[in-house]
């Protein structure tokens, strides 16, 4: 496994530009360009560790991007690589929203622009959807745990229960029953 | 003062975002619009347009919240907020998580966390659906899109340059 690997260790300057490419490369989400980034094109880690690395990132709450590139900016370059790594991922995108934030205060207002935003916004809520169905289908023992998502939807959407209260009664209701099945095994 | 309280609360959802910036949507929604009343629901639909259309991770929709409720500080500190708690934590977390890998609650946690980051995502959708006051039209191409993107693997750009269109010319 080691000999996969690129024998040199990125420095701060590789950590940040390496970040800034997958930042600036991703349209709805990045998590594939920082797989390419670095698994195949840096070889900073191997596909197992990037499917650990990544699973823990999703596992905890948070940008999922951001803490991925906060464990690689450690595990290269200690307290400093994970403060340039995630500056790098995030300084591109962030000048270009603040931009596109200034161009909305100017001209969001006209006719067309409120027109052009809304067909965006159909088609935004459309690829909301549909990842929700993926990642439904993705979901082990759908009998079991997909109840917990309508549950999720019923008390978010419907009853506008606030979110960090419902996220803690769910974890502890969905997360029992999986502990309990686990154990059944 | 305002830029304060926009710190808190967005640091306080970023420990509760499963499932990332995206499943936040209607938790932001309801501290930034129902809650607080600094944005209205067709500013925060715009945001969330603005945000699909532009590149860079989900994360950045916080920070047009941000800018559009206070500014240049305030964008800073709601991108700050969703991103600084976990980033520190996770740093000093990871090395004793690893050593928790495979253990049976760690197993069961992200078993029980991943059909509620489905239920929110989903609810991120029916939000921003009634958020931005579609008509007949609208639901067509929302419809229409979830068929396209579970169908093909059309790289999602291209839907929403379709949709910039449609609006463009008025049929949405």
């Amino acid at each position: 496994m080691e000999n996969r690997q690129n024998p040199e260790r990125p420095d701060l300057r590789a950590l940040f530009f390496g970040f800034s490419s997958v930042g600036l490369s991703g349209f709805g989400g990045v998590l594939p360009f920082a797989r390419r980034m670095l698994v195949e094109e840096r070889r900073w880690m191997s596909a197992e560790e990037f499917n650990t690395q990544l699973g823990l990132c999703q596992f905890l709450p948070g940008p999922n991007v951001v803490n991925l590139a906060v464990l690689v900016g450690k595990r290269y370059q200690g307290v400093f690589g994970a403060i340039v790594a995630p500056v790098g991922l995030l300084a591109g995108p962030f000048a270009i929203v603040l931009l596109l934030a200034l161009l909305y205060d100017r001209y969001g207002n006209l006719p067309q622009a409120q027109s052009m935003l809304r067909g965006i916004a159909a088609v935004g809520c459309g690829l909301l959807f549909a990842m929700a169905w993926r990642m439904g289908a993705a979901l082990k023992d759908k009998v079991v745990f997909l109840p917990f998502a309508a549950l999720t939807v019923a008390a978010i959407a419907g009853l506008r229960w606030p979110m960090p209260w419902v996220m803690l009664g769910g974890l502890a209701l969905s997360g029992g029953v999986a502990y309990w099945r686990l154990g059944r095994k | 003062m305002i830029v304060g309280q926009l710190f808190l609360e967005f640091a306080l959802l970023s420990f509760v975002a499963f499932g990332g910036a995206t499943a936040l949507l209607p938790e932001m929604h309801r501290v930034v619009v129902e809650n607080h009343h600094w944005l209205d629901d067709t500013t925060f639909t715009h945001l969330y347009a603005i945000a699909q259309a532009a590149p860079g991770p989900n994360v950045l929709v916080v920070t047009l919240i941000g800018w559009e409720v206070a500014g240049p500080a305030g964008a800073l500190a709601t991108t700050l907020a969703m991103c600084l708690p976990m980033s520190v934590l996770i740093y000093l977390l990871i090395d004793r998580w690893e050593s928790f890998a495979g253990k049976r609650w760690q197993r069961a946690v992200s078993l029980g966390v991943a059909p509620l980051a489905v239920g929110l995502i989903f609810s991120g959708a029916t939000l921003i659906a009634q958020a931005a006051g579609l008509g007949w039209a609208g639901v067509g191409l929302v419809l229409a899109t979830v068929a396209v993107s579970l169908r093909s693997k059309i790289h999602p750009l291209w839907l929403i340059a379709g949709g910039a269109l449609l609006g463009l010319a008025g049929l949405v």
